[in-house]
């Protein structure tokens, strides 16, 4: 009898011209956009074909080998990680996935350095249209956990200014935001927004809140989402990143959407009043900070949320004793080779006891899943299955609570 | 003016992880998946010249997958593949020279400098 392998169906990622693009987005020729879209497959390929065998090489060989030379099981992921080193599949994988990360930078600066000046220009043109909404304060310091090294492998990361009004990196990041998700968070990569937004008013209806502040929120593109869905809100998204701030907003302001302010400001010690927002959001920021910070920035929220104000955090799943040890260890490639150091930190910390030190109590605080709303789906078509590639998938944890 | 070129291949911040057992095979692979790229981007390019055409009713994509080259025009094509096939594997070549080559013609240069240093 033959035996038959399913072989699942090819899943394309969506090609890159579908990228919404706006006023301030950089100028990208025929080229260019072919190279995203081979990084795009690339990843694609690598997370759906060459990711799965991690799994079956560590079944079959790595955890048995470790078992017959140390008669025990793992304990640790960090055993995990020493033991999977010297597999060749996945040193394959990993060989490819971090090659696909400096090319994703690559391509992705390459074309915004060239026209890093006209960039500036449209930036300049577009902030003194609205000149009110970007309050940049220069006695704001990039925090040390960002300073230590770049982050996702971003040469400058997100407070390198080349020149005066550089914002070459932030319009790589916009831009190269799609090809790294395979498109999973939309034409504008606002699907976290749109999700933890769209839970907000089902789950919420009777919430109405008059000022929202989104902390960490780079060039802004979850901090819009939550601007539109509440348009009679004001709403403020701070960073320490100069140049992401600059974009963001011009982008804000190409976009047409006006209630929404982006301040230079650092989430541990705002100045912000006491009881000032009634709604407090983060968006895969808090695994970009470190321990002291978190705790700075759980209590800064606590401060400056009012009575019935709600604080929600958009992170990966935590890992928990449950979750298995090659599952922690594949999720935590992340923090050690695409420089997201506090990434497996931060996923240890007990959310409960985190957001109860801030203040909260334990009887109004929120926990659930929350999946990205891709407006690039076609959704006339039959759905390929999907292949899970922990950590890189747009399904994310949500923790918070209610000030109450 | 800024170098673009220079500082788009800039390295982040933080040592960068090799996961080959030798360093140098991840350098190789990581300069050939560069290649790769350039080369998905060529055909892209192509693809789009060829429904371009197509478009304007100068070529069809099918008179491309019938083409059949005339004797002269054949051994010309052979001949880029040959040459191209060649200038790819240049290192496999040398290193099957020199394991054929007669030791003395196959001498390391320090071996070389010691002799004429002596002679």
């Amino acid at each position: 009898m033959e035996s038959q392998t399913k072989t699942p169906a090819i899943n394309l990622p969506p090609v890159y011209s579908l990228i919404g693009k706006h006023d301030v987005f950089p100028e990208m020729s025929h080229d260019e956009t072919a190279r995203y879209n081979f990084l795009a497959n690339l990843n694609r390929h690598l997370s759906t074909v060459v990711a799965p065998a991690n799994k079956i090489a560590f079944e079959k060989r790595v955890q048995p080998n470790f078992i017959k030379e140390n008669g025990r099981d793992f304990q640790t992921r960090d055993e995990v990680k020493e033991a999977i080193k010297h597999d060749s599949q996945y040193q394959t994988w990993a060989a490819l996935r971090r090659s696909q990360m400096e090319m994703r930078q690559q391509a992705g600066r390459s074309m915004t350095l060239r026209q890093a000046e006209d960039l500036a220009k449209k930036v300049a043109e577009l902030t003194a249209k609205s000149p009110n909404t970007l309050i940049l304060n220069e006695n704001v310091k990039t925090p040390y956990y960002l300073e230590i090294m770049d982050n996702h492998c971003m040469p400058g990361s997100y407070h390198t200014e080349l020149f005066e009004g550089d914002v070459s990196n932030a319009a790589n990041y916009d831009s190269g935001l799609f090809v790294t998700s395979g498109g999973m968070l939309g034409k504008l990569t606002d699907g976290g927004g749109k999700a933890i937004s769209s839970w907000v008013i089902s789950n919420a209806p009777n919430f109405k809140p008059k000022r929202i502040l989104d902390i960490g929120c780079g060039l802004g593109h979850n901090t819009l989402p939550l601007a539109t869905a509440f348009p009679d809100a004001e709403v403020i998204g701070i960073d320490t990143g100069v140049p992401m701030l600059r974009y963001g907003h011009a982008r804000a302001v190409a976009l047409g959407i006006t209630n929404v302010k982006f301040m230079q400001l650092n989430a541990e010690d705002t100045g912000f009043e006491n009881e000032s927002f009634d709604w407090i959001q983060s968006t895969m920021f808090l695994h970009e900070t470190s321990t002291k910070a978190m705790q700075n920035i759980g209590s800064e929220i606590f401060r400056m949320l009012k009575p019935n104000g709600l604080s929600l955090h958009i992170e990966q799943p935590q890992y928990t004793p449950e979750m298995p040890l090659f599952e922690q260890f594949i999720r935590d490639w992340d923090a050690f080779n695409n420089n997201e150091p506090f990434w497996g930190a931060m996923h240890e910390v007990d959310m409960t006891k985190w957001l109860m030190s801030a203040g909260f109590k334990k009887e109004h605080l929120l926990q659930f899943g929350a999946k990205s709303i891709n407006d690039n789906e076609d959704h006339t078509k039959p759905k390929p299955v999907e292949v899970e590639d922990h950590g890189r998938t747009a399904i994310w944890n949500v923790f918070g609570g209610w000030k109450k | 003016m800024i170098n673009d070129i220079l500082l788009s291949s800039n390295k982040a911040k933080g040592r960068r992880p090799y996961f080959l057992e030798d360093k140098a095979v991840e350098r190789v692979l990581n300069i050939t998946m560069a290649v790769a790229s350039e080369v998905a981007v060529m055909h892209e390019r192509l693809d789009t010249i060829e429904r371009l055409l197509g478009s304007k009713n100068i070529l069809q994509t099918y008179e491309i997958e019938t083409f059949t080259p005339n004797p002269d025009e054949a051994e010309e094509r052979q001949r880029w593949h040959a040459t191209y096939v060649a200038r790819v594997l240049r290192i496999v070549q040398q290193e099957l020279e020199a394991l054929q080559q007669d030791p003395e013609n196959n001498r390391s240069m320090e071996d070389i400098a010691e002799e004429l240093g002596r002679i």
